[in-house]
């Protein structure tokens, strides 16, 4: 495996006016690797997440992404059709809301093989075949391969997202709060298919959450933050088990006990 | 002063016709391209054909015979209605012989006749853009045009091979022109696709309402969209044409009474009546002559 990151953040800032979405965040992402970004409802997690993600534009910094041919590209001067080709091969989007990331009216079968039509695969019984094995891994029923995702429950919707994200072997996947809405038991189920899924795929993810329950079963490192800055990061485990920040520890300490 | 109140030479004032030819050119010049143009209000309603109008209108000249189809025939209401719309403000020529014409206005099929050289189909469009129905938004369907993302559009023909285990698009069956656009052939039979492909005359798309011209100028590719397992096919039928007896031509079912009678007959009348008087004859002629 390379050792030279996957993803290198240089400090990235984005402003909406005046306003801060996020401010000066740098790090870097190696393959393989999870990382979760946690902090409070308007603390730019998701504003973070867009920029890495090409969704939204930094007001400044750097992003490089290290393409499959080796070289380090800024992500801001690709060009569009690079960026779309891109997004749909090598990354993966699962927003918190399937229907946002899904094709409701179509078919989960036609939702997994999309991605591959779009790389030029022409041959349905293929695309077909690979499909109904992306279901199985992501736990849906292969009888349930023609039934559109508006007749699929939250948790399943969820998980045929996951599917349609993985079908082109991403590097790096992104995830906004993958397991909001869900229930404790559905949520519990899809942690572990994406923890498998992870470490059996080798995936490198940045997954952005307010539960640190989440981020404490999925993430090898993480970064708290706070009115747009990264306050503190470290290793999950060192972070949540020995929080620094004031503002860390009073998230550590707020988690119900059950 | 009776000048006042006639029309200019088809209708449109000859600023519009300026505008409409400058579209057309730049259409031929990027085949299968939608290309964007100030459609005027016509004399009809939207969905009778005012995009194919003021196509017509444009490119007509004083020598030119034109021929209207509807549906293949010539004698239906739209048909009717243009063709005597062009004689009364172009005072042009008419027929209904595919063979005769140089501009052939049609709503929804191509002539069985093979069109040739300096003959110029033009095409009535209800929605031009084939990714409508997949993906709503304008700004992200002319988007996917410009980077030539098109597997949306195998994903409706998937889902068609998934639900009825064939591809069930019958009409405005999508093509990629000359390599690059994916472009909707207008309601057409997909029957029809094939006559696209490489045809010597030029052909011209109007789209009124949602105001837009393209082409697919004279021998060019037109390619049907297929999968590797499931390739492109037309319609066929197990009968030949009622009254001509015509085969590998597309027939329309005909009613003829409430207890199940029904005939299938030749869509293109002009081609029909051609056979009849070259001694041709389907079964139901034959009976209708007997009768008499």
């Amino acid at each position: 495996m390379s050792t030279l990151p996957l993803l290198k953040v240089n400090d990235v800032s984005k402003f909406y006016g005046s306003r801060i979405g996020c401010r000066n965040v740098s790090f870097e992402l190696y393959a393989g690797e999870v990382l979760a970004i946690v902090g409070e409802s308007g603390s730019g997690k998701t504003t973070l997440l867009s920029c890495l993600s090409t969704r939204l534009m930094p007001t400044s910094g750097i992003v490089e992404y290290h393409m499959r041919d080796g070289q380090y590209r800024d992500l801001a001067r690709m060009g569009e059709a690079e960026r779309r080709f891109l997004m749909r091969t090598d990354w993966g989007f699962v927003h918190q809301n399937p229907a946002d990331g899904l094709r409701m009216t179509v078919s989960a079968g036609a939702n997994v093989g999309e991605r591959l039509m779009a790389v030029g695969d022409r041959h349905y019984g293929n695309i077909r075949a690979t499909a109904s094995d992306w279901l199985q891994r992501v736990e849906i029923g292969v009888d349930r391969i023609d039934d559109q995702p508006r007749a699929f429950s939250g948790g399943m919707r969820q998980r045929l997202q996951i599917a349609r994200n993985l079908v082109t072997s991403p590097r790096l996947v992104f995830m906004d709060e993958p397991t909001g809405g869900l229930d404790v038991s559905v949520q519990a189920r899809l942690l572990d298919l994406v923890r498998g899924l992870v470490h059996d795929l080798g995936l490198a993810a940045i997954i952005v959450t307010h539960d640190l329950a989440v981020a404490r079963l999925l993430s090898h490192r993480m970064m708290v933050m706070k009115d747009g800055a990264v306050i503190e990061q470290g290793l999950t485990d060192r972070v949540l088990d020995d929080p620094r920040e004031p503002y860390t520890q009073l998230l550590v300490s707020s988690i119900l006990q059950v | 002063m009776n000048d006042l109140a006639t029309y200019n030479f088809a209708y449109l004032d000859e600023q519009t016709k300026r505008m409409i030819r400058r579209a057309i050119l730049k259409a031929i010049a990027i085949p299968g391209y939608q290309v964007p143009f100030a459609s005027r209000e016509m004399p009809m309603p939207y969905g009778w054909g005012t995009g194919g109008v003021q196509v017509t209108a444009s490119i007509l000249g004083p020598e030119d015979v034109l021929k209207v189809i509807d549906q293949g025939a010539d004698d239906t209401t739209n048909a009717v209605s243009i063709r005597a719309f062009f004689q009364k403000v172009a005072n042009v020529a008419v027929t209904t012989r595919t063979k005769e014409a140089t501009i052939i206005q049609t709503r929804h099929r191509i002539p069985e006749e093979k069109l040739s050289e300096g003959q110029t189909l033009v095409y009535q469009v209800p929605i031009p853009e084939p990714l409508r129905f997949l993906e709503p938004r304008e700004t992200e369907t002319r988007k996917m045009h410009a980077l030539e993302e098109y597997g949306l559009m195998h994903v409706k023909l998937y889902e068609d091979i998934a639900r009825n285990g064939h591809i069930a698009t019958t009409y405005a069956y999508p093509v990629k022109v000359e390599g690059r656009y994916v472009m909707d052939p207008s309601p057409t039979p997909k029957f029809d696709n094939p006559k696209m492909h490489m045809s010597e005359a030029l052909q011209l798309f109007g789209a009124g309402r949602e105001k837009r011209i393209y082409a697919v100028p004279p021998y060019t590719d037109v390619v049907s969209l297929d999968f590797d397992d499931h390739p492109f096919e037309i319609q066929s039928f197990d009968k030949p044409c009622a009254l001509c007896g015509a085969e590998d031509v597309y027939l329309d079912e005909v009613i003829l009474d409430d207890k199940g009678g029904r005939m299938f007959v030749c869509s293109d009348t002009d081609h029909c009546e051609d056979r009849r008087a070259c001694g041709h004859a389907g079964h139901m002629l034959a009976r209708k002559e007997a009768a008499e």
